[in-house]
Formats: structure tokens, C-alpha cells, sequence
């Protein structure tokens, strides 16, 4: 994504890491860096999340709108992915230079939750046919430092978690239009169950049987291609996208597979862990862009 | 993978103060720091309707009658016989262009490199052409600043067998202000890898090898044994940790940090956590204060 230049040498001292199986960090082929994260950032979002890794920074915004359904699934709820690249992230992504990359990662979003086990749209109907709840889910890229698709997947779970709307009751009908009732009460909120929502995970392949997870910028530089696989909770792997121009042999993307299943698991039970965590804090201070 | 929330870390604080005065009066850019125009203008200040302004953000310091402004973070400057790193934007009409952390790119002609096999050897047509063969668009370079032009733009050097182009191993940005004044840049620290303090800020870590093997034109691309990439991701490592605290960085710092993750027991990858960086750095702040 962001094209910084290496020297030969330094591409071959980093391919030559990945294959002993020490990076130029001294991270293992499945280590991760470090995750902050934060969410209920901005008030104006029934849902929002905040996810730094390194230098990338994702803003993920939950707004739920009332509205009839799609013609062809008359009884049920909508999700939907918009992504968008800021021109801060990166100079390549001004005016209209992300979109495509954009376009990209809304697709594979969109796919993740597409399944009724990882996201359940038939919960979200309020009259069958006429109205449903339309959750819009915006991602902001803020900065670009690698290893795009795992942050948002993450920050994504982690918004649609933190997600609150009033509680709606159906009041009465008046000539042919329903009425609704939102509840006041702070309190009364209805919560998504995004316990099973999947997360993805990069696998950069540096060499034939040799993958590495969370790709640094210049680890980046040195391979063209890298597979994302979408892992849902029970380690099951429920997504496979490949991203870049070239090849992976069956037997690296098996074992890419197997890493990321057992991975996966591991993540969502530390995510989760952090998700309630952060909930449970009594009187927690917004830390937000400034603190 | 480890993810942290917002409102678990500690706010950063300081670990060291800036030097000169005890009262430290932070200014940003066309703040008045005198209406007095007694005082002599020094760096970071210049006069308007009889006011002294700041023209950069950072500290003010006093040394009797003279004020500057010392800028908090800034490009390299530039100054004549330093050593620096820097790596290859353009390669044409005689000369190579460089990125070395300053407003624009430098220098490096032609003429002012010293060939391999041949001490003064003049440049002809084929020496032109050939100019990628030697240095091409992403190579690392260790020279010497000639001349800072009046433009800005720096005049490099590398007419010694000790500079030119640099083989396998790992760069680390860091701010130019973060490095001490030493003549000698180049370090075989005890560990067992060499590390060029460059005067830009660009920190290069490698292997330890013969004089003329070095910085030889050709690309050595024999592989790095295991024990040695150890070292050099604790050193590049370390060196991200002192920067990210605002700590001198030379030949005794790193080494005592280096040492400190070695007593402490830590990981080499779980030096890119946090809290232990900030660990790394109270300890080298620690013993060097000691010695």
C-alpha cells in the first residue's frame, strides 16, 4: 500500500529472517505487534471504535438507520461496509486514489458477515416487510502502516460490541404509518451479538513455505502477495481472500490455514477478554485523538 | 496478540527534561517571547514591530543576552564533514539525488565518488551510463557532507573507501536531534554488529565484516547467521525505544540498553511493547547516569 523503497540487500536480509524464522524485529512468523484499542470515541455513532497498530490507525463508526428491507430478504436486517481511505493516510490515497483499495476491503467486510452464523441479520426486524434496522458501518482509515485488513476486521467487532441503540416499541398506527416510540431511558438500549463475527488475519508470503503474520511496512516491500483468511471464534476459517499479483502454493496456504485457525481463536478470546474489560470500567475517561 | 485499551495506558510522561533552565517555556510558531529588543535573536526567532517571535515550536533557552528557540522535533539541518546515511531517490545526469531526512533531497555527483578499483580515476561517458550499476533507486549510502548549499541542498560526498554503499542489515529513522556529536560514526559495538550513528538521524545496524568488504559496490548477499540477527534486532530494538523516550543516542547508550534488555531477561520481540520500552529506557537513563 505505502511504497517506501529498500535496497536489495536489505530485501534479501529480511527474506533470509523470515526463512530461519527471526524477523528483523525479532518477532516469530506469528507474532503480532502490539493492538491499542478504544471505543465509544465519538458520541454523535451509536457505535464507534478507535484500533492503533504500529502506525496504523483505523476510526470505525456504528449508525443505525430505520428502513424498509431489501426486496429479496423481506425479513431481514441490514449491514453494510462503506470504507474509506483518508487523504492523510497516505499521499497515494488522495481524491479518488483509494477508492479502489477501498472497494476492496468493503467486499471482503461485507462477505465476512454475510453468514447468519457470524452475524444474525434476522434479529434486527422491527415489522416484517416494512421495517428493519440498517446498521451502516463506516471505517476511516486515518493512517496507513501496514496490515490494513486485521485492524479494521478488529475494529469492526469491536464497534458493532460497543454498539448501543434506544429501544424501539411500535405505539400505534395512524392512517396507514406506523408509529414509533424511542426510549429515553440511557439505560434501555438494545445490544448486537457479534460474539461469533469473525476477524481476519494477513499471511505475507515471503517465500514458498514461508508466511508471516502482521507485516511490517519493509517486510511488506519485499513480497508481492499476501493471503487474508477470515477466522470465526470456534477457529473455523470462514473467509480466504487473496490480495496482490501472484501465487501461493497449496502447501504455504495450508499451512497459513492451520496457523491462522489456532491464532484466530486465541484473538478473539483476548479481544473479547478487553471488550467487557473496557465495559466494565466505572467512570472511564475517553482518552479520544488528544490525550 | 496483544491488545491494550486506551484507557489502561498511562499517559506518557517525560522522562527527561530538556537541559539549560529549570523553568522550561514551551512556545509554538509567531508567539512573542520578548517585546524587548535588547536581546540578541538567535535560531527558531526573528523580529517583527519591535517584538522578539518564535518561529518554530519548541523550548526557549537563554545564554545571557542571546534567545533561541530549540525546535522539539526537526529535519536534519545539515552540516559540513558530517557522516550520514541516506538512500537513493534518482539516479541521472551525473549525479544520484538522496533522501536524507532534510527539507529536500541531497546531492551525491559523480565525480565525488571514489570507484571501485581506481583511486582518482577520471569519470568518462560509460562511467555515466553505468551509474545505475553502482547505486540504484533504493540503495543505502554512508557519506559525507561536503557543502550545504545555499539553497539547501546538501552536497555529498564519498571519497574514501569509508563510505559508500551499504549491504544486508537493518535502518532505523530516528530525530537528527537525538544523536551526539562524535567524530567517529561508525561503531563494531562488543556485541557483535556495526552500527552507523548517521548524523540525519538514520540509524544503520549490520553484521560486523572486513574494512574493504564493507562498503564495497557490489552486493554481498551471503546469509546472516542466526545468532547475529539476534543481536541486531535487540540493538535496532533498543535504538526504537531510546527514540521513542527522547534519549541521546550513542555508542554507550545503546550498548547500556542492549545490556539492560540482557539482565532484565527480556525477549527480543517484547521489546516492541510499551511498558517495556519505557522500562529499557528508565534503566539506560539509570546506568549511564552511573558511569
Amino acid at each position: 500500500m505505502v511504497d517506501i523503497n529498500l535496497s536489495e540487500a536489505e530485501k534479501r536480509y529480511i527474506i533470509d529472517g523470515v526463512k530461519l524464522g527471526i524477523r528483523a524485529d525479532g518477532r516469530g512468523p506469528l507474532d503480532y505487534r502490539e493492538l491499542e484499542l478504544e471505543t465509544g470515541v465519538l458520541d454523535t455513532a451509536n457505535g464507534s471504535a478507535r484500533v492503533r497498530l504500529h502506525r496504523t490507525d483505523v476510526l470505525v463508526t456504528v449508525k443505525m438507520e430505520l428502513e424498509p428491507p431489501a426486496p429479496a430478504r423481506p425479513n431481514h436486517g441490514k449491514l453494510l461496509f462503506f470504507v474509506n481511505y483518508s487523504g492523510n493516510a497516505a499521499p497515494e490515497f488522495e481524491g479518488r486514489g483509494g477508492d479502489e483499495l477501498a472497494a476492496r476491503l468493503s467486499g471482503v467486510l461485507e462477505r465476512l458477515y454475510s453468514d447468519a452464523n457470524a452475524f444474525n441479520t434476522a434479529g434486527l426486524v422491527l415489522v416484517p416487510g416494512k421495517y428493519v434496522k440498517a446498521f451502516y458501518v463506516d471505517v476511516e482509515v486515518l493512517e496507513c502502516g501496514g496490515n490494513l485488513f486485521d485492524v479494521v476486521s478488529v475494529g469492526v467487532k469491536a464497534a458493532l460490541y460497543a454498539t448501543r441503540t434506544p429501544s424501539i416499541t411500535i405505539t400505534g398506527e395512524d392512517g396507514g404509518e406506523l408509529e414509533f416510540n424511542l426510549s429515553d431511558n440511557p439505560y434501555d438500549v438494545d445490544r448486537l451479538d457479534v460474539v461469533n463475527a469473525p476477524v481476519l488475519i494477513t499471511h505475507l508470503r515471503v517465500s514458498e513455505g514461508a508466511t508471516v503474520v502482521d507485516p511490517s511496512i519493509e517486510e511488506e516491500q519485499c513480497a508481492p502477495v499476501s493471503v487474508v483468511v477470515g477466522v470465526a471464534p470456534n477457529s473455523s476459517i470462514c473467509a480466504v481472500h487473496l490480495l496482490g499479483p501472484g501465487t501461493i502454493g497449496p502447501q504455504t496456504l495450508q499451512k497459513a490455514l492451520k496457523g491462522s485457525s489456532t491464532l484466530g481463536a486465541d484473538i478473539h478470546v483476548r479481544l473479547l477478554a478487553k471488550l467487557k474489560q473496557e465495559e466494565n470500567f466505572q467512570g472511564r475517561r475517553i482518552r479520544g485523538f488528544l490525550g | 496478540m496483544e491488545i491494550q485499551l486506551a484507557s489502561e495506558c498511562p499517559p506518557q510522561e517525560a522522562l527527561i527534561a530538556p537541559t539549560a533552565s529549570a523553568h522550561t517555556r514551551l512556545v509554538t510558531p509567531g508567539e512573542v517571547i520578548y517585546e524587548d529588543t535588547s536581546y540578541m535573536r538567535g535560531h527558531g526567532t526573528y523580529m517583527e514591530d519591535g517584538k522578539q517571535i518564535a518561529s518554530v515550536a519548541g523550548y526557549v533557552t537563554q545564554v545571557n543576552r542571546l534567545v533561541t528557540v530549540t525546535p522539539l522535533r526537526q529535519l536534519y539541518q545539515g552540516a559540513v564533514g558530517d557522516t550520514i546515511v541516506g538512500r537513493v531517490t534518482q539516479v541521472g545526469g551525473g549525479r544520484w539525488k538522496l533522501n536524507v531526512n532534510s527539507r529536500l533531497d541531497a546531492e551525491l555527483k559523480l565525480v565525488n565518488v571514489q570507484l571501485p578499483g581506481g583511486e582518482q580515476r577520471r569519470k568518462n561517458v560509460e562511467d555515466e551510463r553505468g551509474m545505475r550499476n553502482l547505486l540504484s533507486e533504493g540503495a543505502l549510502v554512508c557519506v559525507e557532507v561536503q557543502k550545504v548549499g545555499q539553497d539547501g541542498i546538501l552536497r555529498l560526498a564519498a571519497r574514501t573507501t569509508k563510505f559508500g554503499k551499504l549491504g544486508q542489515g537493518v535502518l532505523v529513522q530516528v530525530s537528527p536531534s537525538l544523536l551526539v556529536q562524535d567524530k567517529q560514526r561508525m561503531h563494531d559495538l562488543p556485541c557483535g554488529a556495526r552500527v552507523i550513528f548517521g548524523a540525519n538521524g538514520y540509524i544503520f545496524v549490520s553484521p560486523t565484516c572486513d574494512q574493504d568488504q564493507a562498503l564495497s559496490y557490489t552486493d554481498n548477499y551471503e546469509e546472516v547467521g542466526l545468532e547475529v540477527r539476534q543481536t541486531m534486532a535487540r540493538l535496532s530494538n533498543c535504538i526504537r525505544a531510546l527514540s521513542k523516550h527522547s534519549i541521546m543516542l550513542s555508542p554507550t547508550s545503546v550498548m547500556a540498553a542492549h545490556d539492560a534488555s540482557l539482565q532484565l531477561d527480556i525477549a527480543v520481540k517484547d521489546l516492541l511493547k510499551g511498558d517495556v520500552m519505557r522500562d529499557i529506557a528508565i534503566a539506560t537513563l539509570q546506568s549511564v547516569a552511573d558511569s
